[in-house]
């Protein structure tokens, strides 16, 4: 029950699903195929497993965004593992970093956590939230066109009431995914838009209905109770409801992402998370602190400003990006 | 949270050598940890921190810290100091042309907060500097940006030049310096679209835009919330188009904003303004002094002891310990005791310097009102002062009175009067408190 070879096995799975969809490879070419061939150059720099090797790998991991305490605490556990298994030179320390990296993520489960929880029947309801100017309403035109794609009826609801223009901007999205937009006047009770789209989404038979709410910072309380409200409508009109609250972060976040993710999850009980601008040179760590601390697992990723720009997110993929400058670093000096 | 502040960050090695006559160098060394992990805890890029961590060990093992007899405090200075050093002074100006308009020009990622800003800035600039501002909508990628530039100018009655999505966003810029010219508009501030600054099409398109109008200013908009990835972003913006200057928003947020450092670093360009709301007077000048406390997590310490200092009246202070030892603080101390605090500024401002504040519970929440200080300020106005020296004569009727005077309740009195009583004990408490340890008293954690 090794974790390498789950991690080989995945690679293998990737190799034969080529056509992965090319907008993924375009999106993270900087980030794929690079895990192994970085770590190569790491370790071919340097023969030992000393205190540089590990300075290094340190600096790589930070500069990923990936938090200094997790950090901290990966390279402590990777000198304990080097000193117990008495390994000397760094050929013997790759599947090890990689094994880590990949627990870290998946923890205990390995099950389907990146898997979307839309039910076999009757309404699934998705809530969506995150701070200001992360792309929620972007994300949520993305998945509404997928599922329309995969032949579900979809619905949004006009929840950000506040921000100028955010209305007319789902509804674009709308447009562009040819799904139905329940809406109010700009500055009107978020909650009871949710409620109407509820109403509608039910009397319409539709089998998703994806809430967009106003971003916020998570230190605003009274914006907080805002959300707490959309999300206790939505509990009271369906049982088990909302099926899904997805956070959506963007990767160019900081450590801040994390206090993002506390916040939000009190509140509203976050169930995944959708990662976008990962085609930028960002990394996006953070969700790593924040899967191993808070186990919350991503679901999506965004690559960019098309339709068709949401893609399931891949931990391995992910895990070898994290390195993807390790190489060009190491020719930089 | 996973943050800790500098100051509780140092707390462990403080501990460690006070008591010593001497700091060695490795009790340098373990601080400069601390405060490398500190500075990547806030989002400071890597090697921004290290160049940082370079200067500060160099000075720290270096006379000024080792001899110093409060060494924990001395390197928070020395941090501070050349944190305050990198950011620069404040610089809020704005460019003014010789030949009017003025062309502004808000570049950044997407959703760092442009849009927003624009408008932030042309109400600013009607407000403070008594200028006519256009705003342009360039954004013809983004669905509905346009609209949300033409909300805000709606909002703020301000007139905003648009030629729809189908235009092309040199054209329309051109046009509306056109259109600024024949309306005799002094300003003109152009919202672009949010691009990555790996984008080379978008980029370019940046480019033209700035050959076509030269702007008198280039504002690059970052989130500061933005981690490591800030200098990558910062500086390809700079490279490419030569920026002026950056606004930092959603510092209304509680991110530690190291980005603001980083950014500074690479471009050496100042950062200006920063969006500390969603209304649209929420742009203040910059303040690179707080910024580096905020940082290092410790709040505005200094400043807040500066501003005590500068604002408490030393001679009074004293009266007032004597008072509170002597147990014969009155109302009359109260209001005055009051008025000193006033004098510090608004009150949330002064909660948000106090470290760990913002971590208290019950702190958080409790959203400060000076409309309640006022109405204590006219309840005490409104006693005799017999009254005031002595609460317990305050019956029934007197209450009564009282309430009439000050326009409040009379339960709105009771409660003030029990509070003062309960704050008499709780004095008490605290004076014996430091007897018993040698007057000692009440410390900052790092000192």
């Amino acid at each position: 029950m090794s974790f390498i070879n789950k991690l080989k096995n995945k690679f293998k799975q990737n190799e034969k699903e080529e056509e992965v969809s090319k907008k993924y490879q375009e999106g993270m070419t900087k980030t794929r195929n690079s895990f192994s061939s970085k770590i190569n150059d790491l370790i071919a720099r340097y023969r030992k497993v000393d205190e540089d090797f590990f300075e290094e790998l340190e600096e790589v991991l930070i500069t990923a965004d990936v938090g200094v305490t997790t950090v901290m605490d990966l390279v402590e556990e990777l000198k304990m593992e080097v000193k117990r298994q008495n390994i000397k030179d760094t050929n013997g320390i790759k599947d090890i970093i990689s094994e880590k990296l990949v627990e870290i993520y998946y923890g205990e489960d390995q099950a389907e956590i990146e898997k979307l929880n839309i039910q076999e029947q009757g309404l699934s309801v998705i809530l969506v939230v995150g701070v200001n100017g992360v792309g929620k309403t972007t994300s949520i035109g993305k998945l509404a066109h997928q599922l329309k794609q995969e032949g579900k009826q979809v619905i949004l609801a006009a929840g950000d009431t506040f921000r100028a223009g955010a209305i007319e901007q789902l509804e674009v999205w709308g447009e562009r995914a040819e799904v139905d937009v329940i809406k109010h006047n700009a500055g009107s009770d978020p909650a009871a838009v949710i409620f109407d789209a509820i109403k509608a989404a039910k009397s319409r038979q539709a089998d998703v209905l994806i809430c967009d709410t106003a971003g916020r910072l998570q230190n605003k309380v009274n914006l907080m109770n805002e959300l707490s409200k959309v999300k206790r409508v939505i509990e009271r009109e369906i049982p088990n409801a909302p099926h899904e609250v997805l956070l959506v972060l963007d990767a160019t976040t900081g450590q801040n992402a994390l206090s993002q993710a506390k916040t939000f999850s009190e509140v509203t009980n976050v169930s995944g998370i959708v990662l976008t601008k990962l085609d930028g040179t960002a990394k996006g760590g953070i969700v790593l602190a924040i899967r191993n601390e808070l186990h919350i697992p991503v679901k999506f990723v965004g690559l960019g400003e098309q339709v068709g720009d949401l893609q399931q997110f891949d931990a391995n993929a992910f895990v070898y990006g994290l390195f993807a400058d390790l190489g060009t670093e190491a020719n930089a000096e | 949270m996973a943050f800790e502040g500098l100051a509780d960050r140092l707390q462990s090695t403080i501990k460690k050598i006070t008591g010593k006559g001497k700091v060695s160098e490795q009790d340098v060394k373990e601080m400069t940890r601390e405060v490398r992990l500190a500075l990547l805890e806030a989002d400071v890029n890597f090697k921004v921190v290290k160049d940082l961590i370079a200067r500060i060990k160099e000075r720290a093992i270096g006379q000024e810290v080792m001899e110093s007899l409060t060494p924990g405090q001395q390197v928070i200075k020395v941090v501070k100091e050349e944190l305050t050093t990198l950011m620069g002074g404040e610089q809020s100006k704005i460019a003014v042309a010789d030949r009017p308009p003025t062309v502004i020009m808000m570049v950044g990622l997407q959703g760092a907060g442009k849009t927003t800003t624009t408008g932030k800035l042309a109400n600013l600039l009607r407000k403070k500097h008594n200028r006519s501002p256009l705003l342009v909508a360039c954004d013809v990628y983004r669905p509905a940006a346009i609209k949300q530039l033409e909300t805000l100018g709606t909002q703020l009655d301000m007139p905003v030049f648009s030629m729809g999505t189908e235009a092309n966003p040199v054209d329309i810029a051109t046009g509306a310096i056109e259109k600024a010219k024949e309306e005799h508009r002094d300003y003109v501030i152009i919202d672009t679209a949010g691009r990555l600054h790996v984008d080379t099409d978008l980029m370019d398109e940046l480019q033209q835009i700035k050959s076509a109008v030269t702007p008198d200013e280039i504002f690059l908009v970052v989130d500061s919330m933005t981690g490591q990835d800030a200098v990558n972003v910062a500086e390809s913006f700079n490279e490419q188009l030569d920026i002026t200057g950056v606004v930092l928003t959603k510092l209304d947020g509680d991110t530690r904003g190291g980005a603001a450092l980083s950014i500074k670093a690479v471009t050496d360009k100042p950062i200006k303004f920063a969006g500390m709301g969603e209304k649209l007077d929420q742009l203040e000048a910059f303040h690179p002094d707080r910024m580096a406390s905020r940082i290092l997590g410790m709040g505005d310490v200094l400043s807040l002891i500066e501003k005590a200092q500068t604002n408490v009246d030393e001679k009074q202070a004293k009266e007032l310990e004597e008072k509170m030892r002597t147990m014969s603080f009155t109302f009359d101390d109260f209001l005055e005791q009051m008025g000193q605090v006033k004098k510090m500024g608004p009150l949330d401002d002064l909660m948000s310097m106090i470290p760990g504040a913002s971590k208290m519970k019950g702190l958080k929440n409790a959203q400060l009102d000076e409309k309640q200080l006022t109405q204590v300020e006219a309840i005490i106005q409104s006693m005799t002062k017999k009254e005031r020296v002595d609460p317990s004569i305050i019956n029934g009727s007197r209450r009564k009175r009282i309430a009439k005077g000050s326009g409040t309740s009379v339960s709105q009195v009771n409660r003030l009067i029990k509070q003062f009583s309960e704050m008499k004990k709780m004095m008490k408490q605290m004076t014996n408190m430091q007897k018993g340890k040698k007057g000692k008293g009440m410390k900052f954690p790092f000192m």
